[in-house]
């Protein structure tokens, strides 16, 4: 499945400043896995060492929470649209780990 | 002459629905004269079976009173705006000055008066004065709400003043709180501002924000964030949510019962992972345009206008100049408002390393 990946300004170090990226997957967790194949590093920004999704990080498909739906193992229809969301705090700025 | 004159939103259907119709006249008398023989309906309003100006119609020229002035004889220039003011029935009048300063909205239709009385008697806790707290308090104060909260412990930085526009450069090494009060008093006389002068803590926070209706996060550490957020929860309180990062922005808002931030991030990075706020650069702009969708949403919500953010996280990415929204929900698992919560009292947050944000009993 070819879906849309919407990148927040915190990673776009390690995409090459670009906001969005077509990726392939037929659930979330080979989407993650197309894209680190591009973007090397991007996975383990978004997941911890056991592998699930950190949880200062939100990924939604379609605009939905993956917590609520499936997690990584979430479905992906073609033309998806996958959006990475992390916390961030800063009434003047402040990052998060997430900044490239 | 040819003046400006300002028809206030109750005698709008007298004149065709227009706020502003021009009139002519030497004096404020001439120009009465004039507007009743073209607004039939309109003139009976200024008008008593006297023939004079009734007591409750109050004429403003340029934004003066004209009894200030030389009454109905005040003469008129070219170009001067005049406004025809009634004061309303009832003991929790607005007065003729709030009637004016407050046109623009009480002239809404689902504002007018009542709503800016709600304005009036509202309080709103904004916690922070810098970035994002800076212009939220600016709009919500310009708007009249009543009561204005304002949380912090800083002093004013030089390089603080490139965003945190509720201050002023003579005012750098001054508590923030206490120039913030002084700019929101130029900027509106009505609002009381109440300055705490102390850093959020869990010995702190309940009481003082159960002094307010709502609170606006308007923070720079997840430390308070969570604390903020478990505080307004327990105190059944609607929290305003903003953050902002680089160039991406968030806000949220949290109606009690309906998700809260623990539901949206379960847990705030690591605190060794986070770098201090004055390691990254932004453009003031951009907690501006987040505060100011703050304080949209602190007036929605006391006006019972349209639907809030409730539900709905708003992110914002100025360099495409997008904003897209995404899904919140409350989480039956959330420790602090799921269906088992282990939080019943807000905990020592700074004391504990940050995993442990996400629960305490």
């Amino acid at each position: 499945m070819s879906v849309i990946v919407r990148i927040p300004t915190a990673l776009r170090k390690i995409t090459a400043d670009q906001d969005r990226i077509p990726a392939d997957g037929g659930d979330l967790s080979e989407c993650i896995a197309s894209l680190d194949a591009s973007y090397p590093g991007l996975k383990e920004r978004l997941c911890d060492e056991s592998g699930e999704i950190r949880r200062f990080v939100n990924i939604y498909v379609n605009g939905e929470d993956v917590r609520f739906l499936q997690g990584l193992a979430t479905p992906l229809k073609n033309g998806a649209e996958v959006s990475i969301v992390p916390a961030v705090a800063g009434g003047g700025g402040q990052a998060t780990e997430l900044e490239a | 002459m040819t003046v400006t004159v300002y028809i206030p939103a109750p005698f709008r259907r007298l004149t065709g629905n227009r706020s502003y119709v021009e009139g002519h006249g030497q004096t404020v008398a001439e120009l009465l004269d004039e507007l009743k023989t073209r607004y039939p309906a309109l003139g009976d309003m200024l008008q008593n079976e006297a023939g004079e100006l009734p007591a409750h119609i109050h004429v403003y020229v340029n934004n003066q009173e004209i009894h200030s002035l030389q009454g109905e004889a005040t003469p008129l220039k070219d170009g001067d705006e005049v406004a025809v003011i009634p004061a309303i029935a009832g003991g929790q009048d607005l007065t003729p000055d709030q009637m004016l300063r407050y046109s623009r909205q009480i002239m809404i239709p689902q504002v007018g008066s009542a709503g800016q009385r709600k304005l009036l008697d509202a309080k709103v806790l904004i916690v922070g004065a810098g970035g994002l707290g800076s212009p939220a308090a600016v709009y919500l104060a310009a708007a009249g709400v009543g009561t204005l909260g304002i949380v912090d412990n800083d002093e004013l930085d030089l390089s603080n003043l490139q965003r945190q526009i509720l201050h002023h450069t003579p005012d750098v090494g001054r508590p923030k709180v206490e120039s913030a009060q002084e700019t929101i008093a130029l900027y509106n006389p009505d609002v009381r501002v109440i300055p705490h002068r102390v850093r959020l803590t869990s010995a702190n926070a309940m009481e003082i924000i159960a002094q307010y209706d709502m609170v606006v996060g308007a923070v720079d550490n997840f430390v308070t964030r969570y604390l903020l957020n478990d505080a307004c929860y327990l105190a059944g309180k609607p929290y305003i949510d903003g953050g902002v990062f680089l160039f991406e922005g968030q806000a949220t808002v949290f109606v009690p019962g309906r998700g809260c931030y623990r539901c949206l991030f379960p847990a705030p990075p690591p605190a060794d992972l986070v770098p201090s706020p004055s390691q990254v650069g932004l453009l003031g702009a951009l907690p501006g345009v987040i505060g100011v969708i703050e304080a949209f949403e602190v007036l929605k919500l006391i006006l019972g206008l349209g639907e809030s953010l409730s539900g709905r996280l708003l992110i914002f990415d100025a360099l495409t100049m997008e904003f897209r929204q995404v899904r919140t929900r409350r989480d039956p698992r959330c420790p602090l408002c799921g269906d088992a919560p282990t939080i019943h009292e807000i905990g020592d947050y700074e004391a504990s390393p940050s995993s442990s944000l996400a629960g305490h009993d």
